[in-house]
């Protein structure tokens, strides 16, 4: 038992597997590390590349029968040792950067990889100014308060009263509270 | 200028609304060839009819049409018959026979018609691989230098052969040329 244990292990250690779309993909050179390695870069691909035919979908999870030809493809590439850039390179030379779901950082995709950046700095700018707008208006408000139950608005502290209103406002402070209160009734 | 800023929030739809109009017209399928102005991929694939082996230079000197198609492929049967009528016209086309059976495929030509100059036997998907093609039907158009100039998926109707014709006589044209 012990022994068959032992055999098991020793094959395991020796080869890696991924399980891609259901399905196991052995790799079974002299070298367990590499086996390992490459089994990872071909589960890793298999997510990130596309299925040309079929939109919305990588190549591990479609059933599209391109798919299935281009995960073949990537299996015997991974295990002929190909590097990741290689078999992306092949990719693209074939289908286009349409396969790639990290498109590469090149002038045509610079809006794509920064413009999330930008729309999340413009957005903290906005809010920025939002917050010290409205800071800047609450301050001679909050310290006017403390004196008087009065509101004023900040711009009316600089508001400059007109003759005609000055005659007006004194009228209205010297009359007598009772006919004030002869209108409201 | 406070004013303008109450405009953002309209101006952010007017924009997003543009981008949505146009995605309406948009076709997701319709993905551009990484071939295009490239060279025809190399090959060498054995001949449908007699198995003799064609390679890329076969292509060369004309201008041609490379029709990827297959038995198994019913798109392919409705653009049969336009492709024969083409061929009567004397547009040369040149078939690429996709993951298909040999058998099926030479009784799919003597009944429905021949419209190629020459079918490859593409029986493992190497070729079409190299081209890029996710499925039939596919048409390349190659100029006489063996470039690729042009990729249309699906089928070619009487509708739609109108711009691809014009892309053919303009290459015929140019290869015509010193």
């Amino acid at each position: 038992m012990i022994k068959l244990c032992s055999i098991f292990l020793f094959l395991f250690s020796l080869n890696a597997f991924a399980i891609v779309g259901g399905h196991e993909y052995q790799f079974n050179s002299d070298d367990p590390a590499l086996n390992e390695s490459r089994a990872l870069l071909f589960s890793e691909l298999a997510k990130e590349l596309r299925c040309p035919k079929c939109q919305n979908q990588n190549l591990s999870d479609s059933n599209a029968m391109i798919a299935a030809d281009l995960r073949r493809e990537l299996y015997s590439q991974v295990k002929e040792g190909k590097t990741e850039q290689q078999i992306i390179d092949f990719m693209v030379d074939r289908y286009g950067e349409f396969v790639l779901y990290r498109p590469a950082l090149n002038s045509r995709t610079a809006v794509l990889w920064y413009g999330p950046v930008v729309i999340l700095a413009l957005a903290l700018f906005i809010l920025a100014m939002v917050i010290i707008n409205r800071r800047s208006k609450q301050a001679p408000k909050s310290s006017f308060s403390q004196n008087s139950d009065v509101m004023l608005d900040s711009d009316f502290s600089n508001y400059k009263v007109t003759e005609k209103e000055q005659d007006r406002i004194d009228e209205l402070l010297n009359s007598s509270p009772d006919v004030d209160n002869k209108d409201g009734k | 200028m406070q004013r303008l800023t109450l405009f953002i929030p309209f101006a952010i739809f007017v924009l997003l609304g543009f981008f949505l109009w146009r995605g309406l017209y948009l076709d997701p399928k319709d993905i551009p060839s990484a071939l295009v102005d490239k060279n025809f991929p190399n090959f060498e694939l054995p001949a449908l009819a007699n198995g003799e082996i064609k390679t890329v230079n076969d292509l060369k000197g004309t201008v041609q049409l490379v029709n990827v198609w297959g038995t198994w492929c019913i798109s392919c049967k409705v653009e049969h018959p336009f492709l024969v009528e083409l061929a009567e016209q004397g547009v040369s086309i040149v078939g690429i026979n996709y993951k298909d059976d040999n058998d099926a495929a030479l009784k799919w030509l003597k009944d429905l018609g021949n419209p190629y100059i020459f079918t490859v036997d593409d029986e493992e998907g190497t070729l079409s691989m190299d081209l890029g093609v996710t499925g039939a039907p596919e048409t390349f158009i190659v100029d006489a230098n063996g470039v690729v100039r042009h990729k249309h998926q699906g089928v070619i109707t009487k509708a739609n052969w109108g711009p691809l014709a014009a892309i053919r006589d303009n290459l015929i044209l140019e290869s015509s040329r010193p």
